[in-house]
Formats: structure tokens, C-alpha cells, sequence
């Protein structure tokens, strides 16, 4: 059971992304935006829903797909939006684009270019809690593709054997850009991995944001009695390419359209919240608009923000303590 | 001011520091009950039990990885690799997240960590346990860079780096350990980064070295007296930041300059020094600079092998002679 105002907060954060990931699709066919930007539509459930369950002070790392997670984290759209654009007002001063986004003050200790690399670094967030005697949790979402990478593995078999308050989230969206799931990986279900690293290994409908809720609540409480990390592969599928200017030549059109309309994340909770009576149609079609008027808002700001002043290019290679600033 | 060992110095500073402040912990292959394959965490468990002295699984991406994200998460992580050689394991972590992530995070986050070991020649260990790695880090931006070549500089760098706020690769040299040298007792005692030790005045000629090296360039400038030839030994002590103005202070009174490192002749920062010095005193030098460094061959195992690949106090000498024309 997951509480009305969370079940609220989870709809319209998957809204807010999707509007977002359709808004900075657009603005790239427009060639107002560049780069290489891996959008999440399709995915939404997983983003939102662990992250439902998360306070400020726990901590998450993401992927190159992390748009998503970075707004269910707590980022403010325009901000995010105006760093896909590289603008100065953008969450890291217009220097890292799409794949880079981290909010500290909200435990987002970023998105991560590299496949598979934030995993040791929620390990090593999550260490920190434990040494400090603090509950806050660590959360890492990879991808299937990342599950293959040995730093992944690594912090895995360290993680379970220092039994540290991680939470491995893979979403498994069936293909590494090009390549099938099926030809790259040894195992049918990721989640069976876990057993390798003795932790709880489960797989879910990574679409259905009840299954996600309650393996997430479970691995949480598991993280902070102190019993360790947990492994929950999400299965899923992005709507759009591996990035904007995929040709997609990898999967039919029919499969697309097929999970579209039968396994969309959003519209699958709709259909829930409807049966169920906890919210009219009007009042999701209200939360919405409002989703889609404030992914519009964030695209107006990142087009009219100022351009960063390349006079400052070499700011911040290394933090300068106050008393050796010149 | 006590006598001991470099080995004992670094670790002496490791737990001063571990007592000043709780955040710093220390983690590496052996670290714990062993105290380090080098002895340089010798008794620091039995301070400080087995959480903030913890011994790792032989995962060097893992480690650093973990590393990154418990200094992401407020720590201040002491990174033990058994030999700098298997940097080469976590590069990705080392190169891509820890050097980059202050940058690309917008010049929020401070990174905290030190990533410190032992390389260099003296015990034979061939191809893979015997090289000099530090140039390739002083190539990627982000990182700090440092070579203690005595016990004093040991305790007063590795202070300094586990202070700063910045990821620093922290270079001890394997066969120094067992070498003892008058250290300060000053539990705050500090050397800073980026300025060169001037450890023996000359007029005739300057010799750049670091590390094992500046044993040698000293035992080379004894000789070089003796044919009438004055020698400025400067022991750079961090490369990066690289007190480049000690040395062309020296080349304009000498005229001439000597390299000398352990690390690979070929792109080695010996190399780059040079440049410096040409670009910063081009009309002063009355010779072309001369570098010396380790063959473009793998280091050997068979001792006599080894030293041939590595530049001897009689190749110092001779360069020393060959920029003076003598």
C-alpha cells in the first residue's frame, strides 16, 4: 500500500519527467539543444518510486540516463533543462550537459557518464553513513548494460561483505544501446546476481510502481537494521532511442508501440488510481497540464538564460581554500 | 625532531591525523592486522579498530571507487593501493570520477581523498611492481600530484594531503621505506604543495629529481665538486602544482639544467619541466636542457636488468658534465 499523498507525489513526478524528456527531445529536432542526451521516457516508474521513499540526506548516484532520477531526486526543472542547453543558470554552470547533473544538497551525487561507475560511489556514500552511525541509505541505479562491468561487481561483493546500506537498482530496459540484453548478458535475470554476492537479489515489473514500492521499502528497512545491501532488477523499456539521434535500427516500430500502449509506467498507474477511485480523471488531468506547463517553463528558461563566460573555463579544477585564494 | 623510518613517518602522520579528526579512515589490500605489505598502517587497528583501519578485498576499482563516494559523502578517505602500479586497476575511478567530479559538479563538491602508495625499483619486482608511475596523473587535470623523496617531507606532505579538500595521488618510493630520517615531532606539522626544496645550493649547473632520485642527484653533486663543477640540487616535492619558478630561478643563475627521474624518459614529466624551463628562461641556458629517465623498456626482474633500464648517479654525472662542456 503506498499512501495517497505518495502515490500523488510518485504521478506527478513521472509526469514531470516525461514532459521533460519529451520537451529536451523536441528542443534536440529543433537543434536548440545538442549533445548526447539518453532519455528516460518509458522508465519513469523506477525513478520515481524509489525515490519516493527516499528523505534529502539519503544519497543517490545515476547513469547516462539520468534525467529521471535526478528530477524525482528533488532537481528543479529549469536548472536541469538549462544544463542540457549548457547554459550558465544549468545545475553545473553549462560544463557537463545532459549526463552530469548532481544536486549535492539533495544527496544526488550525480549522474555519471561512464557505465557503471557511480556504483562503487553509492557504496562508498553508503560507507560513509555507516561509519558515521547514521541511517541515511545509498541508492545506485545502473543499467543491464552496467551489470556487466566489473566496478559494478566489485562494489557488490564489498558492499554485501562490509554489509553497507546500498540498494542496487538496475533497470533492465533490454538493450545495451544497440545490443539485446539476451546477447551481452550470462543470465535471463539480473536480480539473480545477488546470489553470487550473497544479498537478496528480485526482479519486478520495473512499469508498475506497486511492485517497485514494495521490494524498494523492503530493501531500505534491510539497509538500515544493518543486514546490508539488496539487488532489485526493474524491468522496463525506454519509449525513445538509446539517445535522440538514434536510428533505432536494433527493434521494430511495432514493439515500441506495443509497450507503449500496453505497458506504459504512467498509464498503467493512472488505471490503478482510477479503478481504485483515490483520484478523479480530472484530478490526474490537472496534475498533468501542470507537468507539461512546467516542462515548458524549464525550456523557456534554459533559452532565455545567458550563455556561460568562458573567462571562468578554468574555475573549480580544484577547490581553493579561502586563505590561498589570490 | 625524531629519528625513524620513512615507513614510520607516513604512518606516525596517518595516525596523528586519524586522532585529530574522526572522518579519516583508512582502506587497502592488508592495511588492518598486517598493517600494510610495507608496514606503513603498522598498530593503527589496535588504535583505532577495524571500522576506520579496513582491510579490502583485492579490488582496486572497488577501492578507489569507494573511495570517491565516501569523500563524496563528507569522509575523508586515505586510499591504501599495495603498489602504485595497479592505479592502473581503478583508472576509470581515479581519471574520470575522482579528478573530474568537483568540475563537472559546477564547483560544488570538495573530494577529499588521498590515494597513496609505494613504486620505484630497489627489490627486483619486475615489469608490473616496479615502475614510476606518477607522470601519467599529472596529465589529467583535477588531480594533485606528490613525491616525497625524505621522512620529514613524507609526515609534512601526506599532512598536507589529508587536509586538502582535493583528490591527491600521494607517491612513496619503495625503497625509502626502510631509510631513516630526522623528522618533526609537530603532530602540525605541514609542508605545503608547490614548493620546491632547494636541498643543495650550487652556480654550475641545476638538477631537477625527485623521489629516489634526489638521493642520487645529492651522491652525483658530491662528485661533480670534486671536478670543479657546482651543483644546485631542487627537489620539486609535488608535481602538481609544480613550483616551476624555483627552477628557472636556478637556471638563470646556472644556466643549465638536468632532469632526472625514475619515471620513463619518453613523455615523462622530466619532459615537460624541460618545456617549462625553455619557454621560461629560453635566452639564460648556455645548453640544451638534458633528461634522464628509465629506458622505454618494461622494468626487469633480474636486478642487474633493472638497473640498467634506470638512470645511474654516473648518467647524472655525465649530463651534469655534458651541460657544462666538460
Amino acid at each position: 500500500m503506498i499512501p495517497k499523498e505518495r502515490e500523488e507525489w510518485i504521478y506527478k513526478t513521472m509526469n514531470q519527467i516525461r514532459y521533460f524528456e519529451l520537451k529536451a527531445q523536441q528542443l534536440f529536432e529543433e537543434n536548440k539543444l545538442r549533445g548526447s542526451v539518453h532519455l528516460y521516457a518509458g522508465e519513469e516508474a523506477i525513478a520515481a518510486t524509489v525515490c519516493s521513499l527516499l528523505r534529502d540526506e539519503d544519497y543517490i548516484t545515476s547513469t547516462h540516463r539520468g534525467h529521471g532520477h535526478c528530477i524525482a531526486k528533488g532537481a528543479q526543472l529549469d536548472r536541469a533543462m538549462a544544463e542540457l542547453m549548457g547554459k550558465a543558470t544549468g545545475y553545473c554552470k553549462g560544463r557537463s550537459g545532459s549526463m552530469h547533473i548532481a544536486d549535492f544538497t539533495k544527496g544526488n551525487l550525480g549522474a555519471n557518464a561512464i557505465v557503471g561507475a557511480g556504483v562503487p560511489i553509492a557504496a562508498g556514500a553508503a560507507l560513509a553513513s555507516k561509519l558515521r552511525g547514521e541511517d541515511r541509505v545509498a541508492v545506485t541505479f545502473f543499467g543491464d548494460g552496467a551489470s556487466n562491468e566489473g566496478a559494478v561487481h566489485e562494489a557488490m561483493n564489498m558492499a554485501s561483505n562490509w554489509k553497507l546500506p546500498v540498494i542496487f537498482v538496475c533497470e533492465n530496459n533490454g538493450f545495451g544501446i544497440s545490443v539485446p540484453t539476451w546477447q551481452s548478458t550470462s543470465v535471463k535475470d539480473i536480480s539473480i546476481r545477488g546470489t553470487a554476492y550473497n544479498i537478496p537479489g528480485y526482479t519486478v515489473d520495473g512499469n508498475d510502481v506497486y511492485a517497485i514500492y514494495e521490494v524498494v521499502k523492503e530493501a531500505i528497512r534491510r539497509a538500515q537494521a544493518g543486514e546490508g545491501p539488496t539487488l532489485i532488477e526493474c524491468k522496463t523499456y525506454r519509449h525513445l532511442g538509446h539517445w535522440t539521434g538514434d536510428p533505432q535500427i536494433y527493434r521494430t516500430r511495432e514493439e515500441v508501440e506495443s509497450w507503449k500502449k500496453n505497458n506504459d509506467p504512467i498509464n498503467n498507474m493512472r488505471a490503478k488510481l482510477l479503478a481504485a477511485k483515490t483520484f478523479t480523471k480530472k484530478q490526474l488531468d490537472a496534475i498533468e497540464a501542470a507537468a507539461q506547463a512546467e516542462a515548458d517553463a524549464a525550456a523557456e528558461f534554459a533559452i532565455n538564460s545567458p550563455e556561460p563566460d568562458p573567462t571562468h573555463v578554468m574555475d573549480d579544477v580544484f577547490y581553493v581554500a579561502e586563505e590561498e585564494r589570490v | 625532531m625524531s629519528r625513524k623510518t620513512y615507513a614510520n613517518a607516513i604512518r606516525d602522520c596517518i595516525a596523528e591525523e586519524m586522532r585529530r579528526d574522526n572522518r579519516v579512515f583508512v582502506m587497502g589490500e592488508d592495511v588492518a592486522e598486517q598493517g600494510g605489505i610495507f608496514g606503513c598502517t603498522k598498530g593503527l587497528i589496535d588504535e583505532f579498530g577495524k571500522e576506520r583501519v579496513r582491510n579490502s578485498p583485492i579490488s582496486e576499482a572497488g577501492l578507489v571507487g569507494l573511495g570517491v563516494g565516501a569523500a563524496c559523502a563528507g569522509q575523508r578517505p586515505i586510499v591504501e593501493l599495495m603498489y602504485m602500479d595497479f592505479t592502473y586497476c581503478a583508472m576509470d575511478q581515479i581519471l574520470n570520477q575522482a579528478a573530474k567530479t568537483r568540475y563537472v559538479f559546477g564547483g560544488i563538491p570538495v573530494l577529499p581523498l588521498v590515494i597513496r602508495g609505494q613504486q620505484g625499483i630497489g627489490r627486483g619486482n619486475a615489469a608490473t611492481h616496479s615502475q614510476s608511475v606518477e607522470t601519467i596523473f599529472m596529465h589529467i587535470p583535477g588531480l594533485k600530484v606528490i613525491c616525497p623523496s625524505n621522512g620529514a617531507d613524507a609526515a609534512g606532505l601526506l599532512r598536507t594531503a589529508i587536509r586538502d579538500d582535493n583528490p591527491i595521488m600521494f607517491f612513496e618510493h619503495k625503497a625509502l621505506y626502510s631509510v631513516k630520517f630526522d623528522v618533526p615531532d609537530d603532530p602540525n606539522y605541514m609542508v605545503p604543495f608547490g614548493k620546491a626544496n632547494i636541498v643543495r645550493e650550487g652556480t654550475d649547473v641545476t638538477i631537477v629529481a625527485t623521489l629516489l632520485f634526489v638521493s642520487r642527484a645529492i651522491e652525483a653533486a658530491a662528485e661533480l665538486e670534486k671536478i670543479g663543477i657546482s651543483a644546485e640540487v631542487i627537489d620539486p616535492r609535488t608535481l602538481v602544482p609544480l613550483d616551476i619558478d624555483t627552477v628557472i630561478t636556478s637556471v638563470k643563475k646556472t644556466g643549465r639544467l638536468v632532469v632526472a627521474h625514475e619515471a620513463h624518459k619518453t613523455a615523462g614529466w622530466g619532459a615537460e619541466l624541460a618545456s617549462q624551463v625553455v619557454e621560461g628562461a629560453f635566452k639564460y641556458l648556455d645548453a640544451a636542457p638534458i633528461r634522464l629517465g628509465s629506458k622505454a623498456c618494461p622494468l626487469p626482474f633480474n636486478l642487474a636488468l633493472e638497473s640498467a633500464v634506470v638512470p645511474s648517479v654516473k648518467d647524472i654525472i655525465d649530463a651534469a658534465k655534458a651541460v657544462c662542456y666538460k
